[in-house]
């Protein structure tokens, strides 16, 4: 025992050093762990959530759009995106050319998304590729090891009918821009979630729109999901059906074609609109996944700005068509009666100046009936000079020009209604008695909206009620949007005075008069023409040929004359003469009454050529 | 040297240290479990016990043979050993680009294992006898050469992280034998020169693994990855740990090799600093429960057979938990008597029997 205990005396100090060095490693271990564990230890626990929780957005159905019999006009199909979470951000900056390779997206642009979305809220996740094609979707499948910050949602994405068929009453969907955002309305809105930008969709945003919901998941380090944490259930939104008529719609834009100009059909009894097309049109559908800077200047620019709702956007001259709100007033008035004739020998001199009528002949002595049937400017010259600018501006507001009819549709236009008043406001001038003339045959600074036509002549035809044009039924108002209607009570127009203005409308149509196009046998159906200056006639001289110099044509129509179930302003850009207009309102007023009798005529579809142009202008009577 | 006239005392057999070991064993085992239970290494637990049971027979057999014997055969193991390592590089089942492994009918054995228990023998044989404390520098290169031909044999595998497990054997034996603290100053100085060198001779993906230690950021799907998500782990087990079976790192497989190399990043993950202060407080226990044998051990050679085992268990623990807090670079050691491997148990639990037969036998008539 002695003979060990001396054989291993030398080492003992290195020994009692051996054990202080292990207790000093022991007590430098306890102190890594303490720190991570401990002290650290949040920070650790967010990195371990933020590997193995992801939250994946459901997305609510928009509601879909429908005619008023129900029938689909706007839906959704369900599609694939693929996000990332705003957490892993910085691996998709890394990985992004390997991504983009994968995703069909440029290196740069994904980076600029991610960039973008660091200004946006945290935990949003950021959208990389919406509307997946099914590559994309297999690539990410596939390369969920080398990728797990990717996931693949189930996204709705809107539908609309081709051809551009309604799409500026419709309107579109597009990613919510960050102005967009920083509004309060909007705050329960996400970066990258789509809302209506125009339109239908755009005016009852509130309605369409549901509530995304959530779902937290737990995944592995593959990306896969393997529980289910918690999950918000989305809130769709809700269906909007709309006055318009699906067929009649269909009519009206296959009977448009390819020209420039509106068509809007109205219910003057109610208000409700029952189509309404513009032209050129646009493909909604493409604005969905974003669109490029290039493709909407091609859009919006120059005079076939296809983004402009014409129905209620575009502000024009009426021509001949204000002969009918001229001749109301002047009847309202006093100043004419039924018999009340002026001579028409082709043109008359006011305040030194000579005034024209479309007939070099002249119409001779014509009573009210006959100027409208015929369309006589000196009749109306005469009943303007005897109203006076501030009658005439008094009774046609009252009839609905120079303001918004109220229609709900974003940014209609109001036209210009002129007055001594307006034109001292707005251009610090004096009124010229002269300009009271030219107003009186619907040139000047008059200018209104298809909408307004269609709204004014259907109420005078109705005696004067003035129920406001909407596309939805306002019993499904939502709080916050106005849908009051403004119907006056009481007709507000003489029986004598709507009698002599209606049976003049129909004699336009069925008399020998301008709007003879227009004429369906067995069809009570009035209306009136007008045809407008775009510029003046030596301009339009010198720029012979050119489509949007060439005079603007106008029909109205109403049927049946009195009390009319439906009113239509046809507007054809470029139409050159109001007869060239009446066709397409009588296609539209035979199908409405057709589809009345349950025998809608099949509509024969006719390509969309561009090229199509009517090239025959036969001589006509004015306008 | 009185060989003769020791005898095996059953009185002075470890049970503390055997129970120590037993209890670590047993939260390997279970460790294990709960990180596979639902992988494709389901019943790993099972295997793991299988070792440990044919280790804790090897534990006694070597408990009852007389290590003096064992330092007498030294030369021919050792010997023999580096045939195998020969043979292993020329022959070896190719494991991941790695040369490592020896077939013998279903199991594999790593022949390393078994190779620092030959150097430890020989160096012990070495060193036995009376002894002045203080070393010459032939002395030093003998030692060195010992521990470097298999070390070398071993790194060429390749396999660095077990071939770095020769220079605690010679360190331990070398500070203990009394070499004095300046030459050790110098041989740590010599050895940061060696580096460069030593840099064109390694694998491109030791490189990395290095060079992601020292800038983890670099390479964050690999190594650093893994590094990463170890720390992850460890340290959102906060006080108390997630639970077994609970860890989201273990269980989500965010953590790499969970039952094996970071076995005891799960561990923490689990159970938590309280676990892992329990756990820490039994390695502790261990290895100062194996210096005080050594200190105690009838003969030098006894006490350096102890030292080596010191060297490589307080080695391997270090690197290990080391790698699993980030502190030292991946290196696929594992964590003595908790990683999932056969041969490793094997071989710690037969060290620990040696360790054993030495206190046994500490009395001499």
């Amino acid at each position: 025992m002695e003979f060990a205990q001396k054989e291993n005396r030398f080492a003992e100090s290195r020994m009692t050093l051996l054990q202080w060095s292990v207790a000093g490693i022991f007590l430098f271990f306890l102190v890594v762990f303490w720190r991570m564990q401990v002290l650290q230890s949040d920070y650790y626990s967010e990195l371990a959530d933020r590997n193995h929780i992801k939250t994946l957005p459901i997305h609510a159905p928009r509601g879909r759009i429908l005619d008023r019999s129900g029938k689909v006009i706007a839906e959704n199909i369900p599609t694939f995106s693929i996000i990332a979470q705003w957490s892993d951000r910085e691996q998709v900056i890394e990985k992004s050319s390997e991504l983009a390779n994968g995703l069909g997206l440029n290196a740069d642009d994904l980076i600029g998304l991610i960039k973008v979305s660091e200004k946006r809220a945290p935990y949003a996740p950021i959208v990389l590729r919406e509307i997946a094609d099914w590559k994309q979707v297999a690539f990410v499948e596939s390369h969920r090891s080398e990728f797990p910050e990717l996931d693949i949602v189930v996204a709705q994405s809107r539908v609309y009918p081709a051809n551009g068929f309604a799409s500026h009453m419709l309107g579109y969907v597009a990613q919510v821009s960050e102005k967009e955002l920083e509004n309060p309305k909007m705050k329960m809105l996400n970066p990258g979630d789509k809302i209506g930008k125009s339109g239908i969709e755009r005016q009852y945003n509130a309605i369409l729109q549901g509530v995304d919901g959530a779902r937290r998941v737990a995944v592995n380090s593959r990306g896969v999901e393997v529980a289910v944490l918690d999950e918000i259930s989305p809130i769709p939104g809700t269906d909007l059906r709309l006055t318009i008529d699906y067929d009649l719609q269909e009519v009206a834009e296959t009977a448009f074609q390819a020209k420039v100009g509106a068509v809007v059909a109205l219910d003057p009894r109610t208000g409700e609109v029952l189509a309404l097309v513009s032209r050129p049109s646009f493909d909604p559908n493409a604005f969905i996944g974003g669109i490029s800077q290039q493709a909407w200047n091609d859009l919006s620019a120059g005079p076939g700005n296809a983004l402009l709702n014409r129905a209620i956007q575009a502000q024009l001259a009426p021509g001949s068509v204000y002969k009918i709100l001229m001749a109301a007033t002047a009847l309202e008035s006093g100043v004419i009666d039924e018999s009340t004739t002026f001579y028409c020998p082709g043109s008359a001199s006011f305040y030194g100046r000579s005034f024209q009528c479309w007939l070099r002949g002249g119409h001779g002595h014509v009573n009210v009936h006959q100027a409208i049937v015929n369309s006589c400017n000196v009749f109306f010259y005469n009943v303007g000079k005897n109203l006076g600018i501030d009658k005439m501006a008094e009774y046609s507001s009252r009839m609905g020009l120079g303001q918004e009819t109220g229609i709900d549709l974003p940014n209609e236009s109001t036209g210009i209604m002129p007055s001594p008043g307006w034109k001292e406001r707005v251009f610090h001038e004096k009124w010229y008695p002269g300009e009271t003339i030219s107003v009186a045959i619907g040139q000047g600074a008059l200018t209104v909206t298809p909408l307004q036509l269609a709204f004014s002549i259907g109420g005078i035809a109705s005696g004067g009620l003035f129920p406001r044009p909407h596309l939805v039924a306002d019993q499904i108002a939502p709080p916050g949007i106005r849908m009051a209607r403004q119907t006056t009570p009481q007709p507000s127009l003489q029986d004598s005075t709507v009698a002599i203005v209606t049976n003049a409308l129909y004699g336009v149509v069925n008399e020998g008069g301008t709007g003879g196009r227009a004429r369906v046998p067995g069809l009570d159906i009035g209306g009136k023409t007008g045809s407008a200056q775009v510029v003046s006639n030596e301009t339009a001289r010198a720029n012979q040929g050119s489509d949007n110099l060439r005079d603007t044509a106008w029909f109205v129509g109403v049927a049946p004359r009195r009390n009319p179930e439906i009113a239509v302003t046809v507007l054809y850009q470029g139409g050159e003469h109001g007869a060239l207009a009446a066709p397409l309102a009588k296609e539209i007023i035979k199908a409405y009454f057709s589809k009345k009798a349950g025998s809608l005529p099949q509509i024969a579809r006719k390509s969309d050529d561009s090229s199509e142009q009517i090239v025959a202008r036969p001589a006509l009577q004015g306008g | 040297m009185a060989v003769s006239g020791r005898h095996v005392s059953l009185r002075d057999f470890d049970w503390l240290m055997l129970g120590v070991v037993l209890v670590i064993a047993a939260l390997g085992v279970l460790q294990i479990y709960s990180t596979t239970a639902d992988t494709r290494f389901a019943g790993a637990h099972h295997k793991q016990l299988f070792w440990i049971l044919l280790g804790l027979v090897g534990f006694f057999l070597m408990s009852w043979f007389d290590y003096r014997q064992l330092l007498n055969f030294s030369p021919w193991v050792y010997f023999a050993v580096l045939l195998v390592l020969a043979c292993t590089l020329l022959f070896g089942t190719e494991v991941m680009g790695a040369r490592r492994w020896i077939r013998i009918g279903s199991f594999t054995m790593q022949i390393s294992e078994f190779a620092k228990l030959a150097v430890i023998l020989l160096l012990a044989r070495f060193f036995n006898g009376p002894q002045e404390g203080n070393l010459s520098w032939p002395d030093v290169a003998k030692v060195g050469a010992v521990a470097g031909i298999p070390a070398f044999l071993i790194a060429v595998q390749p396999d660095l992280g077990t071939a770095l497990t020769f220079v605690p054997i010679v360190m331990i034996v070398l500070f203990v034998a009394g070499l004095k603290l300046r030459y050790f100053a110098f041989m740590f100085l010599a050895g940061i020169l060696a580096m460069p060198i030593a840099w064109q001779y390694m694998k491109p993906y030791q490189k990395e693994r290095i060079a992601t230690f020292l800038n983890p950021q670099q390479d964050p799907q690999r190594s650093g990855y893994q590094v990463l998500q170890s720390k992850i782990a460890v340290g959102s087990g906060q006080l108390w740990g997630k639970g077994m079976a609970q860890g989201t790192q273990t269980q989500l497989s965010f953590l790499p090799v969970p039952h094996t190399d970071f076995i005891f990043a799960a561990f923490a993950e689990e159970h938590g600093f309280l676990g892992v202060l329990f756990c820490l407080m039994l390695y502790f226990f261990l290895i100062i429960r194996l210096v005080q044998n050594a200190q105690m051990a009838p003969d030098t050679g006894g006490m350096f057979l102890i030292l080596g085992f010191v060297g490589v268990l307080l080695f391997q623990f270090m690197v290990n938990v080391g790698m699993v807090v980030g502190h030292l670079p991946v290196t696929g050691i594992p964590l003595p008597l908790m990683s999932y491997g056969g041969s490793s148990a094997l071989s710690v639990l037969l060290s620990l029997g040696l360790v054993n037969s030495v206190k046994m036998r500490r009395f001499v008539n």
